[in-house]
């Protein structure tokens, strides 16, 4: 039946056997993969992955097996291309489009900062998209902003400008959505009248993408004060103005808005796709979620909210692995990890936290760590570090004598690489999504956790890309307390003055399958 | 037991708590609205995750207390002594509803009855706040006349109201019955309830109103209220084809199919397309039993990491005999409580629970589903369509070589069990009779099942 020797271990053609046959040795291997593509069988879903790139390319493409599955889910959406799916009273829609999120409301609404974070969360999880911010493409085009005049509804000139900008930024939505392999684009703007949504509506299906609006209500004269202070005043178009001045400009600028804003109707608008957030998420109208990605996008914003709070991010205290150099393992804490636990404890009392969550792993490390502090806490599977598979409790110097090829091929993809019989940290992303929904609800919460998992939780909080994950510099005995603020996170590193071996390894400048040994760990940290 | 350290056993939780006070779902609206429907299924997806739930369903109370259903006049607003006997209902299923949370570790109770006054729901929130209790109501609306007949044939014909009575008759009588309650009938308002907990549900979900979440557990309803459809479809089960694993009674690892197994690959894809289904999702996992099982059917198919079978960390590819000779103490603890016994290293049935519950929202999204899983995995997946404790769910029966075809109806789902005529060995060990941590070699293996 087949004669495949694929050396891809995920290949459900692969037989030891054939390779044992064909008397493959590790310097041949190239060759080797380039003829076991050509014998994989039609059928093999892996196949064409691997077809369409050379040899080199070859041995990367390895390593980006199976989509984790948030992102499989969507893409498999994307897979059945052509096939049409037909509900009663649902209208036709292709399974495998790109999906249009058109922000709705007044200025100060909220709409940026949800965009954002929107984006933020989409992308983590591995689903490309990006935000179009149509004040942006009005600053570009109007240099300078000279006051709310430009809004008025009876500015014909400015009008005319806004248009464009939308349009412009519209246009870019398309290429971003059908030539650059983006999946979702967020379509920052008020977008309050019917007359633009309609111009959106149509310009969406005549590219076949989904549409789904999310509109933010709100008229609390206390949220929409506080808004105005933490992003308006800083905003490129009141940067010589006094924050008077400013309040009270964009105060008029709303005004502008408000005689000719047509909110989303539960009667006319009952065929479109939307959620409706009313006071800042106290209450929600959801009409039409049409698949998967919607149903998420709805799950994370009603989960998601403003209240002031901090979390504290921070490992176990350094373990006996740690001071080996060995990776991964179930070990307990040194003395030195012991001593981090007690000024963890005392720390936490100084910062004299309300409610304060306290969540652990449920490995040794971890668990002990937080014994220390002496409060309830709770153990969470999906916090535990990162599977290392063949290589659990192995030093890098081990793993480069056994597995030269699987180090090399790490540090080239250290994002998708996957341990053999462990995960990759996409698969960690995977794992840690429900956490992040959780962190999201809570306020304040201390997570103590594990470096991989860390960086993963850290690459969420600050917008970091795949790239830059495996990277993130998560060292033991300190603390980051993360603040939301304005659209962002403020981060504080707190090094609680107890000693401990680092565990950081960046990546190499070699990253070469055939690279001399003392490459491959020049970058190694020292250990015992 | 469990793989907690043993000096935080009272501190800690080891699964995250969704909630610490007790909740009580009201469920509101007319009659043939879907509550029961909706309480069920609820209550079923909760206590699959963990959390005990138990429904309390008035019509049941007041058919104990009125022995025979007369008619509609029962229902009549202006029946007095109805009315009298329909209150006393509701005090007992309240006061039953005390009693689970604070006897029998309930967390969650849902309260199934039409409760569309607003006196009734007063009622209900006076005594949850006396007793500490969290509100959370799930209200039905529903005009399209074709959705409430459909729902009217599918469960209320056979009610035991109506045992003696032809269909035309139940009919009506049921007719009459809604617009007794449509005549006091006041949905939850925008304004007037903005500080309550709820959501609206339009229409089987067009839309939803949410209102005021007020915790983890609540948004886990919502989402998965959102997720639930009542569009007919079926979702076909079955394991991958027999293994050469298998056939060595060795558990775990990631072998290919044998030649049997081979042929029931095929088998599966004569079945498949002998079904005739529309627009069928094919899922597998990432283990190779299962993608070469699929490859045979020919049609896209995807694969979940999550439907990888349990990880039985120190004790993989080994067979029973392996383990009681290494491991005789794990053997016996596994037999004990073999739902929340981690293997050393590995995984838990409780585990798999929680890494499913992604795949199970989805196969609720779906509609038709063929999944190609394992042993233990489809045993937490059928446990939660057919509603099995976490007692039952890890002795269920789930045969090599056979599809379970799953089909909602009314409020359950009706199983077929086909077997595609291939022979395959057995792997279906049963709990023994000698769980002691000392018992005799003889004993911990007098259930295992031959193999080569």
């Amino acid at each position: 039946m087949c004669v495949c020797v694929c050396v891809f271990e995920d290949c459900p053609f692969r037989f030891e056997n054939c390779k044992k046959q064909h008397g493959v040795d590790d310097n041949k291997k190239s060759s080797v993969i380039l003829v076991a593509v050509v014998l994989c069988p039609q059928s093999c879903p892996l196949r064409r992955d691997r077809e369409q790139v050379g040899v080199a390319a070859v041995l990367r493409t390895r390593i980006c097996t199976s989509r984790p599955e948030t992102t499989s889910v969507l893409r498999r959406d994307a897979a059945m291309r052509g096939s049409k799916r037909c509900r009663r009273d649902r209208p036709v829609c292709m399974t495998n489009c790109p999906t249009l999120i058109v922000m709705v409301g007044l200025p100060a609404r909220g709409k940026t900062y949800i965009s954002k974070k929107l984006t933020r969360y989409l992308n983590w999880i591995g689903v490309p998209t990006k935000e179009f911010n149509v004040g942006q493409y009005r600053r570009e085009c109007l240099k300078i902003y000279k006051n709310f005049e430009f809004f008025r509804p009876d500015n014909e000139e400015g009008l005319k400008i806004r248009r464009q900008c939308a349009l412009s930024a519209l246009n870019d939505v398309r290429q971003y959505l059908c030539m650059e392999g983006g999946q979702v684009a967020v379509f920052d703007a008020t977008n309050t009248t019917r007359e633009r949504r309609d111009t959106i509506t149509r310009f969406a299906e005549q590219n076949g993408f989904k549409v789904f609006f999310v509109e933010s209500v709100c008229e609390d004269p206390d949220v929409i004060a506080e808004n105005i202070v933490q992003v308006k005043l800083g905003s490129p178009d009141y940067i010589d103005c006094n924050t008077e001045e400013a309040v009270a400009d964009f105060m008029k600028r709303i005004k502008c808005y408000e005689n000719s804003y047509q909110p989303l109707d539960e009667g006319l608008d009952r065929e479109l796709s939307y959620i409706k957030i009313m006071d800042v998420g106290r209450r929600y109208l959801v009409n039409r979620v049409l698949d998967h990605i919607q149903s998420r996008i709805v799950y994370y914003l009603m989960n998601i909210h403003i209240t002031p709070r901090s979390i504290y991010l921070c490992r176990h205290g350094e373990s006996d692995l740690n001071v080996r150099g060995r990776i991964g393992g179930d070990s307990g804490l040194t003395s030195r990890g012991k001593e981090y636990a007690k000024s963890l404890g005392h720390f936490i009392q100084e910062q004299n936290i309300k409610d304060l969550k306290v969540w652990t792993s449920q490995m040794k490390r971890t668990i002990q760590t937080a014994e220390a502090l002496a409060v309830p806490y709770e153990q969470w599977k999906a916090l535990n570090e990162i599977d290392a598979g063949v290589c659990e409790e192995m030093m890098y110097e081990e793993i480069q004598e056994h597995f030269p090829l699987e180090f090399a091929l790490r540090d080239q993809d250290k994002y998708r690489y996957r341990y053999p019989k462990g995960e990759s940290y996409e698969d960690l992303v995977q794992r840690l999504e429900p956490v992040i929904m959780e962190l999201e609800r809570q306020e304040n919460v201390l997570v103590i956790c594990h470096q991989a998992v860390m960086r993963c939780l850290l690459a969420y909080f600050l917008d970091k890309s795949a790239e830059e994950l495996p990277y993130l510099k998560c060292p033991l005995h300190t603390v980051l307390k993360l603040t939301p603020v304005a659209y962002g996170c403020k981060v504080e590193s707190i090094f609680l003055n107890v000693e401990a071996v680092n565990t950081h390894r960046d990546k190499p400048e070699n990253v070469d399958i055939s690279r001399p040994t003392e490459e491959a760990l020049l970058t190694v940290p020292a250990h015992q | 037991r469990t793989k907690l350290s043993p000096t935080n056993l009272l501190l800690t939780a080891s699964v995250p708590q969704f909630t610490n006070s007790p909740t009580v779902i009201v469920m509101v609206g007319l009659p043939a609205r879907g509550k029961t429907y909706i309480s069920k299924k609820l209550a079923r997806y909760l206590n699959w995750i963990g959390v005990n739930t138990a429904v309390f369903n008035l019509g049941q109370y007041r058919r104990e207390a009125v022995q025979t259903y007369k008619n509609y006049e029962f229902f009549r607003p202006d029946n007095e002594e109805a009315m009298k006997i329909r209150r006393n209902c509701a005090s007992n299923a309240l006061t039953d509803i005390g009693a689970y949370f604070t006897k029998e570790q309930g967390q969650v109770a849902v309260f199934d009855a039409t409760n569309t006054t607003r006196e009734r729901r007063g009622l209900i929130l006076s005594f949850a706040k006396e007793k500490g209790y969290k509100v959370f109501f799930v209200e039905s609306v529903c005009d399209d006349p074709d959705i409430i007949e459909q729902n009217i044939m599918q469960v209320k014909l056979s009610s035991p109201d109506y045992e003696n009575c032809d269909k035309e008759e139940a009919l009506e009588d049921f007719l009459k019955r809604i617009e007794c309650y449509k005549m006091t009938y006041v949905p939850l308002d925008e304004e007037k309830d903005r500080h309550l907990s709820y959501i609206k549900i339009f229409n089987v979900g067009s839309r939803y109103l949410v209102n005021r979440v007020q915790d983890h557990i609540q948004s886990r309803i919502v989402y998965y209220l959102m997720n639930i459809h009542v569009t007919p479809r079926s979702i076909y089960l079955s394991r991958h084809g027999e293994s050469d694993l298998n056939l060595l009674g060795r558990i775990g690892g990631d072998s290919g199919l044998s030649t049997r197994g081979q042929m029931y690959a095929s088998a599966l894809a004569a079945f498949v397309q002998s079904q005739s289904i529309r627009d069928l999702k094919v899922w597998t996992s990432h283990m190779k039993r299962t993608i070469q099982t699929a490859e045979a059917l020919g049609v896209p198919y995807e694969q979940w990491k999550a439907l990888n079978e349990i990880d039985a960390g120190m004790c993989e590819e080994m067979t029973y005999e392996e383990i009681q000779g290494h491991h005789p103490e794990e053997f016996a603890l596994r037999d004990q409580d073999k739902y929340r016994y981690r293997y050393p290293k590995g995984e838990s049935y409780e585990d798999m629970v929680h890494r499913l519950e992604p795949v199970i929202m989805e196969l609720e999204r779906q509609e038709n589903v063929l999944v190609i899983c394992h042993q233990a995995v489809m045993r937490c997946l059928l446990a939660y369509f057919l509603d099995k404790s976490a007692d039952e769910l890890p002795y269920l029966r789930c045969p090599l070589h056979t599809v379970l075809k799953l089909t909602p109806v009314a409020y359950g789902c009706k199983v077929e069990s086909i077997f595609l005529n291939v022979q395959a060995v057995n792997t279906h060990r049963e709990k023994p009779p000698n769980v002691d941590i000392n018992r005799k070699t003889e004993d911990a293996l007098q259930t295992v099942p031959e193999h080569v």
